[in-house]
């Protein structure tokens, strides 16, 4: 391995972004592959760059067999994240069992009195509006969005930045009838069914959760499904 | 193995720029119930000081002595270890998997 690849290989470390260090087994010539931006994939093989973003997706390396031999993926992927928006009841029992499953969880409420320290002691929160919020966080495959206020002023800017990025779940709360006025307002900004077909609303499994550690449950359920298995259900709660 | 080959491949890189001969050990594949999943890594300095695993430190011995001699030549390795459950305890794999582990010498 050259010197100048693993030196990159731990700048993207430290800058969370997802990289697959790629090697010919037979002849060690290696590269690193990015998902977004940056150069890579164009020149490659499309069924490597299917293979790498599997890899980063599933958050597990692989073998694929090549002209040039077998080419194995290694996996860096940067961690889990929680972005939540709306420091409200559910909030505060999320929070901690996000924690306990691994994940980063950053809190985003523009109003103070909600997103205050003491409510939420240990965590990451952020004042700013959510698209000013979402901005400064780059949320990307690893990244979990769950909005929580209702208010479309609030919810509305977070799930815009959400659907424009990768990560790999969006939840909204809110009733049936508060996610079909969420879609029209969607529509008219420009979005359209595959973007509404990444936003699980209602938010959460169908467990007849009640109580807000209920709904985290199938919250954190249906988060769970949607990183580890290839076709997450859609199957919704009305928490 | 996001959070613990960090380490590894700091001290390798570490190493490194300390002016050690250093070689770096990755799962490739496993076969059966192996101890370490792929991806995992273990990193060699050119004393046979090492940090990581490969395995439940069954196959290190092994693995360390092929990071030594890619230390010394530069050629990239492929190893397989394990096969039968008899054959696994003498390597070490006590369980009876099979593993692969592809070993490479950190260059300028």
């Amino acid at each position: 391995m050259k010197r100048e690849i693993l030196e990159q290989l731990q700048t993207d470390r430290a800058e969370k972004r997802p990289v697959v260090l790629a090697t010919f087994l037979k002849t060690g010539e290696q590269r690193l592959l990015y998902l977004v931006g940056k150069k890579g994939l164009k020149d490659l093989d499309p069924r490597i760059g299917e293979a790498a973003r599997a890899a980063l997706i599933e958050d597990k390396p692989r073998t694929v067999d090549t002209e040039q031999g077998s080419l194995f993926l290694n996996v860096f992927n940067p961690p889990l994240r929680l972005i939540l928006v709306g420091a409200v009841h559910i909030a505060q029992a999320l929070v901690p069992m996000a924690q306990l499953a691994g994940y980063e969880v950053i809190v985003i409420d523009p109003r103070s009195a909600f997103g205050s320290i003491e409510r939420f002691p240990g965590v990451q929160l952020s004042n700013d509006w959510p698209d000013e919020a979402m901005e400064k966080l780059k949320p990307d495959l690893r990244t979990a969005l769950v909005t929580l206020t209702h208010d479309p002023k609030i919810d509305d800017p977070a799930l815009i930045a959400g659907l424009k990025s990768d990560v790999f779940y969006i939840g909204a709360l809110g009733s049936k009838k508060t996610h079909a006025s969420r879609i029209e307002r969607l529509t008219a900004a420009g979005f359209g069914a595959d973007d509404f077909a990444r936003i699980h609303g209602p938010v959460g499994l169908s467990i007849g959760a009640k109580s807000p550690a209920e709904i985290s449950i199938s919250i954190l359920a249906q988060m769970t499904a949607a990183l580890r298995q290839t076709s997450a259900p859609a199957s919704s709660a009305a928490a | 193995m996001t959070t613990d080959s960090t380490d590894i491949l700091t001290t390798a890189l570490d190493w490194k720029q300390s002016g050690k001969g250093v070689a770096l050990a990755t799962v490739v594949t496993t076969w059966g119930s192996a101890p370490r999943p792929v991806g995992s890594q273990l990193a060699v300095d050119d004393e046979g000081k090492f940090i990581g695993s490969v395995s439940g430190g069954c196959i290190e011995g092994a693995v360390v002595t092929e990071a030594l001699d890619a230390i010394a030549d530069g050629k990239p390795r492929l190893l397989d270890f394990g096969v039968s459950d008899a054959q696994a305890w003498e390597v070490g794999l006590a369980c009876g998997g099979k593993i692969q582990v592809y070993v490479e010498r950190l260059d300028a």
